[in-house]
C-alpha cells in the first residue's frame, strides 16, 4: 500500500507525436536512476498493482535489450521490450519501448534526471513515429484504468458475497 | 477530440491558448506578445475557433478572444487514465526509493562507526 504523496504526475502533449511526463521524487537522482536500472527493483514498481512484472532481460548499456513480462491474475501474460540507446548515469536514459502484441509501434523514450536539494525531477519524453501511435499509447491508459476498475469491482462483489 | 488535438499540435496555437488561459485578449495583444504577424495570428485564431477552443466577442472596434473550457476538459479527461497509470507506477517507485534511502543511511551509519 503506497503512502499518499504530494508529488503530482504531469502529462502534457508537447507536439503531435510526443508525450511528456514529469514527476518529482524525494530522493537524490543516483537512487532514482538505480531504481530504474536495477533488474531486482523493476518488479516492485514498474507494473500496475494488479499485475506482476518479471524481468526477462535487462542489459543496461547502449545497444543492450530489455524485456519485461507482465502477468495477470488469470494467468494471461504479455511482454514489453526495447533497446537501450544511451545510458548516462545518473543523468539520462534513452531507450525504445514496444508492446509485443503491437510490435512495430515503437516509441523512443528519453528519461532525464535533474537533482535539486536532494529531490529529483524526472522527465520522460516519449517520441512516436506517428500521431496515431501516440494517440494509441494514450488510449492504452484507458484500458488499464478500466481493467483496474473492473478488478476492484470484482473484489467488492466478492466482499459483499462473503 | 481529434479537432482539439490537431488544433493544439501547432506550437504557436498552443502559445495562444496559454496566453488566453490567463485572461481574454484582443488580437493586437496576442500579436504583440507572440511577435507574429497579424494575418498569421488571425489564421491560428480561426483554426482554434473552428475547433471550439476559443470564442470571440466584439468590444468597441476590437474582437476579444477567450478560451472555451469544454474541449480542454475533454482533452484532460482523455489524458486522465494514462496519467493515473503513471501516477500509480511512480507511487510504487516512491516506496522503493524510501527503502533505498533507508538502506543507504544504514550503510553510512555502519561506516561512520
Amino acid at each position: 500500500m503506497s503512502m499518499t504523496s504530494s508529488a503530482t504526475t504531469k502529462v502534457t502533449l508537447p507536439s503531435d507525436t510526443e508525450i511528456l511526463i514529469t514527476r518529482e521524487f524525494d530522493a537524490p537522482r543516483d537512487l532514482v536512476f538505480k531504481a530504474m536500472t536495477d533488474p531486482d527493483l523493476i518488479p516492485r514498481w514498474w507494473g500496475p498493482r494488479n499485475l506482476t512484472t518479471t524481468v526477462d532481460k535487462m542489459d543496461v548499456r547502449p545497444g543492450g535489450r530489455w524485456r519485461y513480462v507482465s502477468g495477470a491474475p488469470d494467468g494471461t501474460k504479455s511482454a514489453f521490450r526495447g533497446e537501450y540507446r544511451e545510458i548516462v548515469a545518473p543523468e539520462r536514459i534513452v531507450q525504445t519501448f514496444e508492446w509485443e502484441p503491437m510490435a512495430g509501434h515503437i516509441s523512443v523514450d528519453t528519461a532525464t534526471f535533474t537533482e535539486r536539494d536532494g529531490h529529483t525531477l524526472l522527465t520522460v519524453r516519449s517520441k512516436f513515429s506517428s500521431k496515431a501511435d501516440r494517440d494509441g499509447m494514450v488510449a492504452s491508459g484507458m484500458e488499464t484504468g478500466l481493467r483496474e476498475t473492473h478488478d476492484r469491482f470484482a473484489e467488492l462483489l466478492a466482499e459483499l458475497r462473503d | 477530440m481529434q479537432a482539439t488535438l490537431s488544433a493544439l499540435a501547432e506550437p504557436n496555437r498552443r502559445q495562444i491558448v496559454e496566453l488566453l488561459r490567463r485572461k481574454p485578449r484582443a488580437v493586437g495583444e496576442i500579436v504583440e506578445r507572440l511577435g507574429l504577424r497579424q494575418p498569421q495570428v488571425s489564421k491560428h485564431l480561426r483554426v482554434l475557433s473552428e475547433a471550439g477552443l476559443v470564442q470571440a466577442r466584439p468590444v468597441a472596434q476590437q474582437r476579444i478572444y477567450s478560451l472555451r473550457a469544454q474541449p480542454l476538459k475533454e482533452l484532460d479527461d482523455w489524458l486522465e487514465p494514462y496519467r493515473r497509470k503513471w501516477d500509480e507506477r511512480f507511487g510504487q517507485l516512491d516506496d522503493v526509493l524510501r527503502d533505498l534511502k533507508r538502506k543507504e543511511k544504514g550503510k553510512k551509519d555502519v561506516h561512520d562507526k
